[in-house]
Parts: C-alpha cells; sequence; structure tokens
C-alpha cells in the first residue's frame, strides 16, 4: 500500500491535470482542478514547517552537543526566529521588520549575487585556457562576443559588434534550440512515465 | 466545435503528447517482450561511480542538489530527473560508507529526498547508516540557499559536489564553491541559459535531455530505456519539420506558418 497508492495519486492527479490543459472539460476544469490546486498549496505550506522543523532539529541538536562552530547555528535559529516572529505578531509593516528586511537580508541577498562577478571571471580563466582545439574556438569566440558587446570592442574594429551579433544569432541560437528541443521531449516523457507509474524513482531503493 | 471541446492554441501540444504516450507504451511493450534498447554511453553519468569512489577514498562526503525548483512547476521534470539521480548515488553511499549531504531549497521536495535516501540505504542492507541529520532544508530564498551550500561544502570539504536538476543564477556559485573546496563536480540541467555555467566550471556535465535519460540510464530498467526511445524518434521528427519549415519559408509558403499560428501559439 506504501507504493500503491502514491503511484495512483500521481496518476489520477497527473492524468486530470493533462487532460485540464489541452480539453475543456466543464465541471472537472472549474471544480475539481481547483481543488486539487488549492490541495496542493496546502500541502506545499505544511511542507514548510516541516522544513522549519528539519533546520530546528539539526541545528538545536549542534549547539546542544556543542559541535564545531555551533555558534553558528545559534544564529542562524535567533535570526529565523526573529524574522519569522516579528511579522506575525506586528506585520510586515512593522519598523523592526522593514529595518532587518532592507539593511540586512537584501544586503546578504546582493551580496550573495554580486559574488557572481568573481565567480564568472574565474570560471572563464579556467575554461578559456586553450589547451584543446574546442578551447581554443571558445576563447577565439568569447573574445568576439565581448569585445563587441562593449564600446571599446567597436573602438578597436568596428567589425566586432557584427560578427559579435553573427556568432549569437547564428550559432548560439541553433545550439540552444538543439538543446531545447531534446530537453523539452525528454521533459514530456519523464512526465509520462511518472504518470504512468513507469518511473518510481521518487520512492528511492531502486 | 472543435473550440467548444478543445484549447485551440495547444492542439499541436496535445497531439504531439498523445503521439509520445503512444510510441512509449509501444517501445515499453516490445521491450516487455525482450526488445533490447541500445542507450549511449554518457560520461557525466558513468562519472558519479568514480566522483563518489574518489570521495570514499579521501574519507570525505559527497553533496547532492536536487535543484531549486518546485514540483508543481514546468521545470518540475528536471527535480524528478535529479531525484532519479539521487537514489542512484544515495546507494553507491551506502555501499561504500561514506557520508551524503542532500541539500534542498524547495520545502516540498525535502521529504522526498529524505524518502529517496532512505529507501536507498534500505535496498543496500544499511539503513543503520542512514542519517537523517544529512538531508538538509536550507532555505527556499534563492541566494540563502546558495550561501548555505557553498558554507556545508567549504566546511565539510565535500569530495565530490552532483547537481542534477533545474538551476538558475546560483549555478555558478555551486559550481565555483565545490571547485574551491577542492571536488569532483557533475552537474546537469535542462535550463539552457546556466549550461554554459555548468560547462565552464565541472568537470562533467549533462546537456538537457541527458538529464531526463539519467534516471533509465543509471536503472538500466529495460523499460525505462524503452521509454528513451521515442526521444530518438522525436528528434528525428523535429529535424524533418525543421527541414520542411525552412523549405516553406523559403518558397514563401504560409501554410505551416499559418497553422501553427492557430494551433500551437
Amino acid at each position: 500500500m506504501r507504493r500503491e497508492v502514491p503511484i495512483v495519486v500521481t496518476f489520477v492527479s497527473g492524468i486530470l491535470f493533462l487532460l485540464d490543459y489541452f480539453i475543456k472539460i466543464p465541471y472537472v476544469s472549474e471544480n475539481v482542478v481547483g481543488q486539487f490546486l488549492d490541495w496542493a498549496i496546502i500541502v506545499a505550506a505544511f511542507a514548510l514547517i516541516l522544513g522549519a522543523a528539519n533546520i530546528f532539529r539539526i541545528h538545536i541538536y549542534k549547539i546542544v552537543k556543542g559541535k564545531k562552530e555551533w555558534w553558528n547555528s545559534l544564529i542562524l535559529l535567533v535570526a529565523m526566529l526573529v524574522m519569522a516572529v516579528v511579522p506575525i505578531i506586528w506585520t510586515q509593516q512593522n519598523a523592526v521588520y522593514t529595518f532587518l528586511f532592507k539593511n540586512i537580508f537584501e544586503n546578504l541577498n546582493g551580496t550573495m549575487f554580486a559574488l557572481l562577478a568573481f565567480y564568472i571571471a574565474s570560471a572563464a580563466y579556467r575554461a578559456f585556457r586553450v589547451r584543446t582545439k574546442e578551447a581554443a574556438v571558445l576563447l577565439v569566440s568569447a573574445v568576439v562576443v565581448m569585445l563587441g558587446a562593449t564600446p571599446i570592442g567597436a573602438k578597436i574594429w568596428s567589425g566586432f559588434p557584427e560578427y559579435s551579433g553573427w556568432l549569437q544569432t547564428i550559432f548560439t541560437t541553433a545550439g540552444m534550440r538543439g538543446i531545447m528541443i531534446g530537453a523539452s521531449l525528454g521533459a514530456i516523457v519523464t512526465a509520462l512515465r511518472t504518470i504512468f507509474g513507469i518511473d518510481r524513482s521518487y520512492f528511492g531503493g531502486q | 466545435m472543435l473550440e467548444e471541446i478543445f484549447v485551440v492554441n495547444r492542439l499541436v501540444l496535445f497531439g504531439i503528447t498523445v503521439a509520445i504516450a503512444v510510441i512509449m507504451l509501444i517501445a515499453i511493450r516490445r521491450a516487455k517482450k525482450g526488445k533490447k534498447y541500445f542507450i549511449r554511453r554518457i560520461a557525466g553519468l558513468e562519472a558519479i561511480d568514480e566522483a563518489v569512489g574518489r570521495a570514499t577514498e579521501m574519507g570525505r562526503p559527497v553533496h547532492f542538489s536536487p535543484g531549486i525548483a518546485s514540483l508543481s512547476e514546468e521545470t518540475a521534470a528536471q527535480t524528478l530527473a535529479g531525484l532519479a539521480v539521487l537514489g542512484y548515488v544515495a546507494r553507491l553511499t551506502a555501499k561504500y560508507d561514506t557520508d551524503l549531504i542532500v541539500t534542498n531549497r524547495m520545502a516540498e521536495v525535502l521529504p522526498i529526498t529524505e524518502e529517496v535516501v532512505r529507501q536507498s540505504y534500505l535496498s543496500e542492507g544499511k539503513p543503520e547508516n542512514y542519517n537523517p541529520d544529512n538531508i538538509i532544508f536550507l532555505s527556499d530564498e534563492q541566494f540563502a540557499y546558495a550561501a548555505g551550500c557553498m558554507g556545508i561544502m567549504s566546511r565539510e570539504k565535500v569530495a565530490a559536489n552532483i547537481m542534477m536538476g533545474a538551476f538558475w543564477a546560483e549555478s555558478l556559485i555551486f559550481a565555483e564553491g565545490g571547485f574551491v573546496a577542492g571536488s569532483i563536480q557533475v552537474a546537469g540541467t535542462a535550463n539552457t541559459h546556466q549550461l554554459p555555467f555548468f560547462l565552464a566550471a565541472c568537470d562533467y556535465c549533462l546537456i538537457g535531455e541527458e538529464l531526463f535519460a539519467a534516471g533509465a540510464y543509471l536503472s538500466q530498467d529495460p523499460m525505462q530505456v524503452a521509454s528513451i526511445r521515442v526521444q530518438d524518434i522525436g528528434k528525428v521528427a523535429a529535424v524533418l519539420l525543421i527541414i520542411v519549415g525552412t523549405i516553406a519559408s523559403t518558397c514563401n509558403w504560409p501554410v505551416i506558418i499559418d497553422f501553427l499560428a492557430k494551433f500551437a501559439s
């Protein structure tokens, strides 16, 4: 039963959503599918409680056992509690919450995003090292595209923007479309395998 | 009449889905009767054994991320494909007594990853080695999750970093974090905008369709392998359509474009 019930639920809900996407089924579309969507939202909300419980269990254990760098776990739990409790009690427009959100959360988020600039540089350095013919082609194309996208490129040679655009619209677009066609077919097949219960890897142990 | 029953602008997709389902069921039926389908070697998936083996030799953990997509979006198939790989990785880590750390961004994926890993340890006969504290929900905030993953990779000095699923801007943060930690990195995604980052920063990369074939490839289940056959037939059909479309456009023949504009917009 542990396996049969999820397979039946997956099949019924999968077929229902699939048909609803393509076919207008008067009662089913308005009531049944809408009801399923509401259930999905409720299940996701409960899953968030499970997620929070997972965080608490792991970090309280670290603090109690005095594991390495346990104070980081303490900071995490305090921050999590404050950010959760303050808006629940005093709403999200509360001055304390707004202050914490704008001055801590947004800055930390921005910092992580900004790290990408440095990571792109280091990854590009590794990728562009000319060790093979393919890497040489990659390096030359990348230099043309980069120079074509910057004002200095056009100053050096007026052909850079034109060739940069040509590389992107012809080669990159063709390659990306090929990958997208393959990926789309793969996604449809994976979805059908899951709906028909052929792929049960989400149970594990197979 | 057609408008009353069908969502007209999705008719082409409906036809493709039905055709794929029928061909898949025929291929599976043939596989059940004993027909063997060939599946080409996928280097990125072969490398998983090497990556877990390396982690075992070094006595360091393996990190797995199933991506940051939920199970209710158009990218859900990527998460499911990632979970299939997770099952395989968990069986390997169970077999070799290596620690496996799974980090989650979506709360609804957490119970599934827990179950996949637990069942994998059970099937390898080592349920006592399953550590629920290693299946971690970090945050549903994209960059908070990325920061958490980087911290774990750095602190635990993971020897293998396996990322399979849908990734967005955090992909390069993970890949560089894994590189700094000295991990062997295997990644896979169908998000074309992130593929260049994985290709540049990881040791092995599954591109698009390879991610969706991973479950069948790793399980070697004849029925799943048979379903991959549909992808090949679909690709042949796509190539033929591209040729026909190119000829039609070149000859200024608008029938195909008009048909697609009406039934596949």
